[in-house]
């Protein structure tokens, strides 16, 4: 279609405007999905009646009730409700409370496929790149007027390439691999620009999405991972022969992470770019444990903790809080026994949504607590008290930490003994 | 006289405005007054209409959330001038109208305190200190979202046109 290479943000917002674009300029796109959280339906729903519009492509457009779910106070019920009833009355899909967390279950329910372009309103919208998807955070405006239209504008980014090579030693993990790309960047290295990683055939389709989904953490509008081999066929997925990157496509800079170098890797406060080896941590008492969220909550993250935690129990002192991503990640997770496992060490289990990622409910810290956290922020007051500590880590790790109440790697729990 | 209120780097949204104070948690009438909670305890009271906030790099990094530029439209920010913006924020800057400027000269310059005068269309400057008076020209806003800022914001230039900044009209559909 085009004459000059294009990268793989460039190919998508090309075939959306319906001519070749390049970085730099500006396209207005046709969008396949708009994705509006309850946190921000209000505001949304708002800006639509301000507009005196409705949602142009109901089909297009859906709800997903999960960032206080279920509620926790008589103004996010009636926020929720709102939702509910708006989406209803235009025809829009609801995924209601206990569904699970917006980017999980856009996933699961193919509402985003490679080569389309997917609008949140949540910045971690980003995670829709593990299936090649154009996937953008923005804000209830932008997503209200998206919802009229059918369209956006946007800037088309400039590319970082990622490429990764070798093989992962045990232990360590895709979120280890997104915290190892975050140092390099840092946290406002990707800014404007799109992250292309490419992986090859390695990672299974939620290991993208955990990569996919820290790369606005590095402040990237987007993160594509390239589709390799057969990975993303085995799930399914029907790959148009154009949604790759041409050979010689112009790359602002390129990063090199060879992953058989790697160990565990852990943010520590108040930056997702502060990130460290977790042997540099290693003993740091901790009052709780958050597994979860749209970064780690999901099946393969759970198997990961339950492997830790087999027979063991959590320290006494501290707290485990585990929340499934989606109820389709806890339903398996309950058949396949991992559930028993977890909660026999002494985990805590809530409802599939958020969690307390955000310090709404659900497990906030009080001063001075310390935890260790598979979601992906770590910002000041976060998660409740502005002197809380949040750290950031693999499903396996935060495992390990749980079981020895203090930061620990799961070869540490070899040479401990069972409980 | 608005003031000018000096930031570090990497003010993030929960810096401007903490998840747990958005409006559907606390109310709209005051989740405003929620600004700035955990970094600058008590600023909110004290900022006031017009008043020029100036940061380092990465201005608004985390959160998609509206509310966060939105607290800051309701208490009457005059404008951001910072090294650097996070994109998402710097997008919902300009969808609400507070006008925001890259400018690590003018950021470094400014400090805490100054009384400033600053016009958003033509990003002059007017910065009185003790020394004196002096004028600073702002860069002005990329090309293609000049048209956006002149009809005020872009959700009023979608309102009257039915299409988006840069758009040429029946270019797509």
């Amino acid at each position: 279609m085009t004459a000059r290479p294009q990268t793989l943000a460039e190919k998508i917002l090309s075939r959306r405007s319906g001519h070749a674009v390049y970085a730099g300029e500006l396209a207005v796109v046709e969008v396949d999905q708009v994705m509006i959280v309850d946190s921000i339906a209000q505001s949304v729903i708002a800006v639509l009646k301000d507009l005196e519009a409705t949602p142009k492509y109901p089909h297009k457009v859906s709800f997903v009730i999960d960032h206080v779910a279920p509620a926790s106070s008589v103004s996010v019920a009636q926020a929720q409700k709102e939702a509910r009833e708006y989406a209803a009355a235009h025809g829009c899909r609801l995924f209601d409370v206990g569904r699970g967390i917006c980017h999980q279950v856009l996933i699961e329910e193919r509402l985003a496929q490679p080569g389309w372009i997917v609008l949140g309103s949540d910045s971690h919208s980003t995670t829709y790149g593990a299936v090649a998807a154009f996937g953008t955070g923005m804000g209830a405006t932008d997503i209200a007027l998206a919802a009229a239209s059918g369209r956006t504008w946007l800037k088309v980014p400039e590319s970082v390439k990622v490429f990764l090579s070798g093989d992962l030693r045990p232990g360590v993990s895709a979120k280890d691999v997104a915290l190892e790309m975050i140092r390099m960047l840092g946290a406002d290295g990707a800014t404007y620009q799109s992250i292309e990683i490419h992986a090859g055939d390695r990672f299974s389709r939620g290991e993208r999405m955990t990569l996919a989904n820290l790369c606005v953490e590095a402040g990237a509008k987007a993160g594509l991972v390239v589709p390799g081999g057969e990975v993303l066929h085995a799930y399914g997925y029907d790959f148009p022969e154009w949604v790759y990157p041409d050979p010689g496509a112009r790359y602002l800079r390129e990063v090199h992470i060879d992953l058989g170098t790697l160990a565990p890797r852990m943010s520590a406060p108040s930056e997702v770019d502060n990130v460290h080896d977790v042997s540099e941590l290693r003993g740091l008492r901790v009052d709780q444990v958050f597994i979860g969220t749209c970064t780690n909550g999901r099946l393969e993250d759970l198997h990961a903790a339950a492997r830790v935690l087999r027979g063991r129990r959590v320290a006494a002192h501290t707290r485990l809080l585990i929340i499934p991503a989606s109820s389709e990640v806890m339903e398996a997770a309950m058949q396949d026994g991992t559930l028993l496992t977890l909660l026999q060490a002494g985990a805590v289990l809530g409802t599939p949504g958020c969690g307390p990622c955000m310090g709404r409910h659900q497990g906030v810290l009080a001063p001075g607590e310390v935890c260790v956290s598979t979601s992906n922020r770590n910002f000041i007051g976060r998660m409740g008290a502005a002197d809380a500590r949040i750290y950031l880590a693999s499903p396996a790790v935060a495992a390990a930490t749980a079981a020895m109440g203090a930061i620990a790697l799961p070869s540490d729990l070899e040479e401990a003994p069972h409980a | 006289m608005p003031k000018v209120w000096k930031f570090g780097d990497s003010v993030n949204t929960d810096d401007i405005l903490p998840g747990k104070y958005a409006p559907f948690m606390v109310g709209e009438d005051v989740f405003q007054t929620y600004a700035f909670a955990h970094l600058r305890p008590g600023l909110a009271a004290e900022l006031g209409r017009g008043d020029v906030l100036v940061g380092g790099r990465n201005w608004g990094l985390g959160s998609s959330r509206e509310y966060a530029p939105m607290a800051l439209k309701k208490l009457g920010i005059g404008g951001i001038i910072a090294h650097s913006f996070a994109r998402i924020h710097y997008r919902n800057l300009l969808n609400l109208g507070i006008p925001a400027f890259e400018s690590p000269e003018i950021a470094d310059l400014l400090e805490e305190g100054d009384t400033v005068e600053l016009d958003p269309r033509s990003g002059l400057l007017i910065r009185r200190t003790a020394a004196g008076e002096q004028q600073l020209q702002l860069p002005p806003p990329p090309e293609f979202l000049r048209e956006a800022l002149e009809a005020g914001s872009i959700l009023e230039f979608y309102r009257r046109f039915k299409r988006f900044p840069g758009e040429r009209e029946g270019a797509v559909e």
